[in-house]
């Protein structure tokens, strides 16, 4: 079955094969490496797209989900040159150590300051609560958000 | 791993005097080199597991060859590429490949600037370098080292003749430089060995059985996905396919069709006191001092228990075998690329020379996790599809489950101090399996699917490093405080039922916990204030005081309590007594659950490189350290570990991450150490204080949960 879907902005196609999730469309044939697995039972967070701007987990959904929507990563974001205020403020703050769990937390993060662009710190951690960091650099990712919320409310 | 016990002394006429990892491998081309278009090339036998080393250890090379740091390069290890530097572990690469580096670096610049002034007549002092360009006394350009890159000076050995420069001269070391590795991360580029892909690449999964003790007994047969293929070696069994889609459904099956006979093996998980008492052990005497002790006014005894923890990375363990004629190629995330050959070399029956290995980053490595026994299941899948490269991923429930544990422990201390309030006689007795069964130390592979063969290779029991190599079980069991009467024993395992080896800080988070908690209770026992106590018994130690002191400060001790049910804690421990001081004040609240609120760290790494990347591994540690103390313990049954899914292993989650304020005390003329492990030991033990100054109660079960608060008052 053939499923096609706006991919980070661009029209995108794959053939599903049985038990194809979409986070193995992505990283496979779509040829993605932003979007990371982690756990496959949606409960790290490191595998986070946005659907329709909705912030999910993509381990364990059927790629057929996807069928005729829009998915966002990590990639979508922005690039080295036109980085996205998250990826330069998380750059700024030093926010990461190992970097597995990033690609997760900056498109959950996008989602949040898309839907609540002043966030105080309590609804940041909130935001993020479904993300796993297992190095402990959630305080600069915390201090990372609240400064591209500020730099992209300016 | 330190050098001594890692790995036999350097072969060079130079070597034992040689500084770091140049005793190792003494001579400067395999470090570095440069390149015609102005790039200098550095090749540390150290990986980059998610701690930033790739930069600390770039800013060192710009720093001696005086070149902008956006010009140097650091390779990831291989072999034999690589100089050989053990493993990277024990907070030490700074110290061995950083301080290689260092000096290799300065000769390299002696060799390169000698050749230019000679060329033009003058003395090597009368020029200078800049960013790479040698220049005369009038500012004229004689050279670079780029214009010489095609001269092959650095075949040669060391001389370690070469001071590097001193610590008031340095202007990139000691100063916070990003981290090389963290665009890549921040914009999703393919940076970590799981992005890898290979034309032709194969996928495969693995079948584990359902217990420690099992033999695979019958497959039964049936349909398989198109292109599927079954390995099966003893009980060693797996899937291979040509997606990855496949390679799970294939292994979803084949559990399925699997028959086993299973044994129970495991101990009973809720005494394992009953058990790590019972066990038979090896006992040794870790330290030992009799002077003349006045006598007993108040005595402490105390029994302290720690469960089996997990590395609990984010991402699972991930490796890439190709199998080409007579010889083998793996991709790896390991922390020890010659110690991983030693032991595929054995399982395989190849020589070590037939086998090539690079390392490539993966997720966070915090101890010796799955990395080589992945590698190992990836070399024997490579082996039956010669030709065609094989990518294995464990699963979550093989990352949690599978991979070595950190073995749990216990640790019982009668400890007294005399009428005046000092300390007078200490004794600690531990027990518990060694904390390392890395690869290629001994004449059995440690690897995991070493054991599933047929036949089948015994994997040795962990053992523990000696305490001048950094010890395991016994890291930081020696109290830093005067005392008089000393008495440390260790009872190391002689069964492992629950493989087990090192994961950050070792023996040190129990030891630090048992011996500040004792400390604390001594305080108390005879009136004295918690910091007071310490500083009177840290007297030799100034650096152990002024983070002791800084700390205090920090948090304002004594700090008195917030509210009902809130309470501070502080502690204070030298990482493995010859390392990095940390001192830690924990907050803590204590309602239906314990939460830390906020932590304040105090630490003296010496000489700090990349003062952000120090601070973000000392928080980082501390934080992980925070998720250990309140929430973590392996799960397991008689016959196996059930603790295979976040689920069932929970680690701190964004909500409960504490607060943290750091402070760095500066100390550039002293000898770099590492920061990773320091901040563990003496963040449980401050949240375990603070647990006292909430609750009234002394903690003695980790993690400190209710039921084992509960359990504590008992």
């Amino acid at each position: 079955m053939r499923v096609a879907f706006t991919l980070n902005g661009a029209a995108a196609a794959v053939e599903a094969a049985e038990g194809m999730t979409l986070l193995q469309a992505l990283r496979g044939p779509l040829g993605l490496s932003g979007p990371r697995f982690g756990c496959g039972a949606e409960s790290c967070g490191a595998c986070y797209v946005t659907l329709d701007g909705t912030a999910q987990p993509s381990c364990a959904l059927p790629v057929e989900a996807a069928q005729g929507r829009a998915v966002g990563t990590v990639e979508g974001l922005g690039t080295p040159k036109a980085p996205h205020p998250l990826q330069a403020a998380f750059l700024a703050e030093q926010a990461g150590q190992c970097g597995w769990c990033l690609s997760g937390i900056l498109v959950n993060a996008a989602a949040l300051l898309a839907r609540e662009p002043d966030p105080d710190e309590a609804a940041v951690r909130a935001a993020l609560e479904p993300n796993l960091c297992r190095c402990g650099a959630q305080n600069r990712m915390i201090r990372a958000v609240l400064r591209a919320a500020r730099e992209m409310r300016a | 791993m330190n050098l001594a016990f890692g790995f036999a002394m350097g072969k060079g006429g130079n070597a034992p005097g040689l500084p770091g990892s140049l005793r190792a491998e003494p001579r400067l081309s395999r470090w570095l080199g440069f390149s015609a278009d102005g790039f200098v090339m550095v090749r540390p036998g150290k990986v980059e597991i998610g701690q930033g080393i790739l930069t600390a250890l770039a800013q060192i090379a710009a720093e001696e060859l005086e070149v902008a740091l956006c010009r140097v390069r650091v390779h990831a290890a291989s072999t034999p590429g690589s100089p050989n530097e053990g493993v990277t572990s024990g907070s030490l690469s700074v110290q061995e490949s950083g301080i290689a580096i260092r000096h290799a670096c300065a000769e390299a610049r002696a060799i390169h600037l000698g050749l230019a002034a000679a060329r033009a007549g003058v003395e090597p002092a009368a020029m200078r370098v800049a960013d790479g360009d040698f220049l005369l006394p009038d500012g004229t350009g004689a050279g670079s080292y780029w214009s010489q890159a095609g001269e092959e000076l650095l075949d040669v050995e060391a001389r370690g003749d070469v001071p590097p420069r001193a610590p008031d001269a340095r202007r990139v070391a000691g100063t916070p430089a990003p981290r090389l590795d963290l665009p890549d991360k921040v914009f999703g580029q393919p940076r970590f060995l799981q992005d890898r892909r290979w034309p032709g690449m194969l996928h495969a999964r693995m079948v584990r059985p359902p217990a420690r003790q099992a033999r695979l007994l019958a497959l039964r047969e049936g349909p398989l996905p198109d292109a599927a293929a079954v390995l099966r070696d003893g009980s060693f069994l797996a899937a291979v396919a040509e997606t990855e889609w496949d390679a799970e459904a294939t292994a979803a099956r084949l559990a399925a069709r699997a028959e086993w006979h299973a044994e129970d093996s495991l101990p009973e998980e809720n005494d394992l006191a009953t058990w790590l008492a019972a066990a038979p052990a090896e006992e040794s005497v870790v330290a030992g001092r009799a002077e003349p002790a006045p006598p007993a006014a108040h005595r402490i005894t105390a029994r302290f228990t720690r469960p089996f923890l997990a590395h609990a990375s984010i991402g699972t363990c991930c490796a890439v075998a190709l199998w080409q004629g007579d010889g083998l190629e793996v991709w790896t995330h390991s922390q020890g690329i010659y110690n991983l050959r030693a032991d595929l070399a054995t399982v395989l029956r190849l020589p070590p020379e037939r086998i090539i290995l690079h390392h490539v980053e993966g997720a966070g490595c915090y101890g010796h996790n799955g990395a080589d026994d992945v590698a190992l299941d990836a070399a024997l899948c490579a082996r039956a599809h010669p030709g065609r490269p094989v990518r294995v991923l464990w699963s979550r429930a093989e990352e949690l489950a599978w991979g070595p544990l950190s073995p749990a422990g216990m640790a019982e201390i009668e400890a007294a101090v005399d009428a005046e309030g000092r300390l007078c006689s200490w004794r600690t007795v531990l027990r518990g399996n060694g904390h390392s069964s890395r690869p290629g130390r001994a004449e059995d592979p440690t690897l995991l699917a070493a054991a599933h063969l047929d036949p089948p290779f015994p994997l040795p029991v962990a053992i523990d490093a000696p305490l001048a190599a950094g010890g395991g079980g016994q890291r930081n069991a020696v109290p830093g405080y005067a005392v008089p009467a000393l008495d440390v024993r260790m009872r190391r395992l002689r069964e492992m039922p629950i493989r087990s080896s090192a994961l950050r800080a070792l023996g040190g988070l129990l030891n630090v916990w048992a011996i500040e908690s004792v400390m604390d209770e001594l305080a108390e026992a005879s009136g004295q204030d918690a910091v007071q106590f310490r500083l009177r018994h840290l007297e030799h130690d100034p650096r152990a005081c002024a983070v002791l002191r800084e700390a205090a400060r920090l948090c304002a001790w004594p700090r008195p309590p917030a509210a009902e049910g809130v309470g501070t804690g502080i502690a204070v421990a030298r990482y493995k007594n010859t390392g990095a001081w940390c001192a830690v004040a924990a907050e803590v609240e204590a309602a239906e659950v314990v939460r830390c609120r906020r932590l304040w760290i105090a630490a003296d790494i010496g000489e700090v490189i990349n003062p952000d990347g120090a601070a973000n591994q000392l928080e980082g540690g501390a934080v992980q350290a925070t998720s250990i103390a309140l929430k973590e313990a392996v799960r397991f049954d008689r016959r196996t570990v059930t603790s295979q899914s976040w689920g069932d292993y929970p680690i701190l989650r964004f909500s409960e991450v504490p607060a943290v304020e750091l402070s760095l005390l500066p100390n550039p003329a002293e000898p770099p150490l590492g920061a990773g492990e320091c901040s563990l030991g003496p963040t449980v033990a401050a949240i375990a204080g603070g647990i006292h100054a909430a609750l009234g109660l002394r903690p003695r079960r980790m993690p400190f949960t209710p039921d084992n608060l509960s359990a504590s008052l008992e």
